[in-house]
């Protein structure tokens, strides 16, 4: 292994467990019927929706390809699927890559 | 020490066709080849994915290796897209601690929250006594650590496969997944709120600071959908 990659490796897992070991610590003292805990409840699903929507609208990696009201197209079809299909997962998600597909052929 | 059968219960919950594992091997499958192109050998590739185990920390992770970032910087940026991983501790530790089970399980499992594993572990907790939950969160953990493992070595061996198209393709399915999965979570006001004013504020943000979008977005959202939610 060269070292810097091994370096990187280790910075980068230090700086995610570190928010995972605080997360413990202060669970130690929240109780799940807290008001406290209900706070944290949202906090920790509006974060991970500001995360994915942020992914879809402003990606990083392979997605940048793609022009943004594709991705948009896409994002509001898969949604509309998923409450059709009965809130079926597979649905929508399949449906997702496919339809990515033509539509960036087509447009 | 750890109670298999709900460990086994816990590792079998990943199971079906709507499981995680599809969108979550998807992303892993492409992050395996992102490092096979960054020079990473196969050994790095794995143990990096066993040891951050959380998919956008390592796609910052990658981010800052192609601009040649300092350590430093790389720590801040993993840090910061990461610290969602707080409150998603916080949100699900008091739902397994029990005072039969040692300290350690809980800062060692720890390392398991990320998206997939927590997603499960909050629709399906209510279904088994306090006490047994975390060795059944050890088992959801274990199975989704190990599909992200297993997608990534896939992902680095067959990287010269994998076109341009592909690669949108394995990147769409992710965030798809994972927005209907929350928006299946959406019972309650606050969390319906939160998920909602969440996915609005966020990307807002972001022509404000790119790097402090999510959080600042996701504190402000999560923290008004909580005081409509308590005054209701």
């Amino acid at each position: 292994m060269t070292t810097s990659i091994a370096l990187v490796i280790v910075v980068t897992s230090v700086a995610t467990y570190l928010s995972r070991f605080l997360g413990v610590l202060s669970s130690e003292k929240i109780k799940e019927t807290s008001k406290i805990y209900r706070w944290f409840n949202c906090l920790a699903y509006s974060t991970l929706a500001a995360l994915i929507a942020r992914m879809m609208i402003f990606p990083s990696g392979a997605l940048i390809e793609v022009d943004y009201s594709i991705r948009i197209i896409v994002l509001i079809a898969s949604i509309l699927i998923f409450y059709l299909g009965k809130k079926n997962l597979v649905y929508p998600t399949v449906f997702s890559a496919i339809m990515l597909y033509f539509l960036s052929i087509l447009l | 020490m750890i109670n298999f059968k709900y460990f086994v219960k816990g590792f079998i919950s990943v199971r079906g066709i709507d499981s995680p594992a599809l969108a979550l091997g998807a992303s892993l499958i492409a992050i395996g080849a992102i490092y096979k192109n960054l020079g990473f050998s196969f050994q790095e590739s794995f143990l990096s994915t066993l040891f951050t185990y959380a998919l956008p920390g390592q796609v910052v992770m990658a981010e800052s290796m192609l601009v040649g970032a300092s350590l430093f910087n790389i720590f801040i940026a993993v840090w910061l897209v990461n610290t969602r991983l707080y409150p998603m501790t916080v949100s699900l530790m008091p739902l397994m601690m029990h005072e039969s089970q040692p300290r350690w399980k809980y800062y060692l499992f720890s390392h398991f929250v990320a998206v997939s594993a927590w997603l499960i572990m909050k629709s399906n907790y209510e279904k088994i006594k306090k006490e047994n939950r975390i060795d059944y969160w050890f088992g959801i953990g274990t199975a989704t650590i190990s599909i992200a493992i297993l997608s990534t070595i896939i992902g680095y061996l067959i990287s010269d496969y994998l076109n341009k198209d592909m690669l949108i393709g394995l990147a769409i399915v992710n965030p798809i997944y994972f927005m209907c999965m929350m928006i299946g979570s959406m019972k309650s006001v606050q969390i319906s709120l939160s998920i909602i004013f969440g996915a609005l504020l966020g990307p807002s943000f972001y022509f404000i600071s790119p790097e402090w979008c999510i959080l600042y977005g996701g504190f402000i959202s999560g923290t008004i959908a909580f005081f409509i939610g308590e005054k209701k």
